[in-house]
């Protein structure tokens, strides 16, 4: 394991993931298991190499759907956040309502973002959107709305505007909120847009598993699932790396309580 | 009202800076008054100690003279002017530090600098004197060296050192101190009285200091004010005429303990009733 940090217990996942798909391949070869029911990982990776150009298009359509998708829930998810945390008013008048948003199914949504946009791109983008933007807000909110009383006394008494109080400390102070929340967001988006893409688009991994299901080749559709994966993943570990670098002041000896 | 305040001798250091008259606050309509009937004068310099039972308004007291809170009933009048909003001139340290953990000691010291004027508008010229005299104050209170360390990297004597700084960076006319000692240790408590005290002695601000301490409040003050129960009023007003500079070793004489006592005494039955 050629890690820059090596750390004791890095190579655990690796062989955890190995002894899995281990375990995959000897019950699929050891019980004969028919391929059109559940492929074995071989039958999975020969897919992924016969398929490679088609798979990668297909990724590529959904990478950049849910990352379109997640960009909009950011810049939304902020602007909520902000109008929720920074007004208590605004924060009972919208709270409830975004609960009640938030406990639809998101897939619920596609029907009706079909009817106004047609199949494609925009409804896998609006649904990635949809689904991740309300941990951003309900973040950025929390990280708002938590300052310290006595804190904002100092900076008041001072004669500071509650803009100022904002800038100088709300802000900075929900800022390892956002970005634990984005690590959620991109995972949530991808979900999103696979979701929509199965039943209204004709292009995506989303749209690629469906046709192979419906064709029977069910070593494609696991490879469209790990592929789905492997994407969420990577992003995942770049808001992870991200937000240890912006925010590594939050996770470094916090036990003064702030 | 400013000239009232003046005193015929017109001895600088007795001009009324804080004066309460016959002050009630209530947070609401309906759950009675938080202080009731508070009528004080602070002198400019005057180091006050506010003590009494807890949930007795010390700190609504506070928020009266920061000009946070506006009296439901009385005046206060603050260097010279009824207190109508944020003051400005004044400097608060709780019993939370309350750093920015993703500032530095002198990124957290100038933080009052970035908001109150005249300095605000003149930071970005300055900076250089300004933290010069970030880092004197830092010296001052035994924190030399660590201007780049973030709170998390302080113990937490350091941390209300560094407090206690931020409230002085803007030269305020008024120290207010809520509880600031109160999480700390016996040791650590007494060092910075000390601290405290010498800051007083050289810049001579106002100080009013809520606590539930008697001791610091002896040790440290001119005049203790004692307040009953919820509803907050002043029941005593005592003079702490211990010569100054004051020592450590003060505490363990009799004429100290004999202050002492008798605010307990006060305090007690306050507490019986």
């Amino acid at each position: 394991m050629a890690s820059t940090k090596p750390r004791k217990d890095a190579w655990a996942p690796w062989v955890f993931t190995a002894v899995i798909i281990i375990l995959w391949q000897a019950i699929c070869s050891g019980f004969t298991v028919s391929e059109f029911i559940f492929p074995s990982p071989a039958a999975v990776v020969k897919s992924l190499v016969e398929f490679a150009g088609p798979i990668a298009d297909h990724a590529w359509q959904t990478f950049w759907t849910t990352v379109a998708g997640f960009g909009i829930g950011v810049g939304v998810g902020l602007v909520l956040g902000f109008i929720i945390g920074s007004s208590r008013f605004m924060y009972n008048a919208l709270y409830p309502l975004m609960i009640g948003f938030n406990s639809i199914p998101k897939a619920a949504f596609v029907p009706i973002l079909v009817v106004w946009f047609g199949i494609g791109t925009v409804p896998a983008i609006l649904t990635a959107f949809l689904i991740s933007f309300f941990p951003i807000v309900v973040n950025v909110a929390t990280g708002l709305a938590t300052l310290e009383p006595e804190l904002e006394d100092v900076l008041r008494s001072l004669g500071a505007k509650r803009l100022d109080v904002l800038i100088k400390v709300g802000l900075p102070r929900s800022l390892p909120y956002f970005f634990a929340s984005l690590k959620v967001a991109i995972t949530l988006a991808f979900v999103g847009a696979v979701v929509s893409e199965t039943v209204a688009a004709n292009k995506g991994i989303g749209y690629l598993m469906m046709s192979a299901g419906s064709s029977m080749r069910m070593g494609l559709v696991f490879a469209g699932l790990i592929v789905i994966s492997a994407m969420a993943m990577v992003m995942y570990v770049a808001f992870a790396m991200l937000e240890k670098r912006m925010t590594g002041w939050a996770t470094r000896g916090m036990d003064s309580k702030l | 009202m400013l000239n009232t305040a003046e005193t015929s001798s017109g001895d600088a250091q007795a001009r009324v800076l804080v004066d309460f008259d016959r002050v009630d606050l209530a947070y609401d309509d309906t759950g009675g008054n938080a202080i009731e009937d508070v009528s004080l004068s602070i002198r400019e310099g005057e180091f006050v100690a506010i003590v009494g039972p807890s949930g007795c308004g010390k700190s609504t007291f506070m928020k009266l003279v920061s000009g946070l809170k506006p009296p439901t009933q009385g005046n206060v009048v603050v260097d010279g002017r009824e207190v109508s909003g944020p003051l400005k001139i004044v400097g608060m340290a709780f019993q939370a530090p309350t750093l920015l953990p993703w500032r530095t000691a002198m990124d957290n010291l100038m933080l009052p600098l970035e908001i109150v004027e005249p300095y605000r508008s003149t930071l970005k010229q300055k900076r250089g004197e300004y933290e010069a005299r970030a880092r004197s104050l830092l010296k001052t209170v035994g924190l030399e060296g660590n201007e780049n360390k973030f709170p998390w990297e302080l113990s937490g004597g350091m941390q209300q050192r560094a407090s206690i700084c931020r409230a002085l960076i803007h030269q305020p006319k008024l120290l207010l101190l809520d509880e600031p000692f109160g999480a700390l240790d016996a040791f650590t408590r007494e060092e910075l009285w000390c601290v405290l005290r010498d800051l007083w002695t050289e810049k001579r601000f106002t100080v009013v200091l809520v606590t539930h301490d008697l001791r610091e409040a002896a040790f440290l003050a001119d005049t203790v004010y004692v307040m009953s129960k919820r509803p907050g009023r002043i029941l005593v007003r005592k003079e702490i005429d211990l010569p100054r500079p004051r020592d450590l070793d003060i505490t363990y004489e009799e004429r100290f303990t004999d202050i002492v006592l008798e605010l307990r005494e006060h305090i007690g039955r306050i507490r019986k009733t």
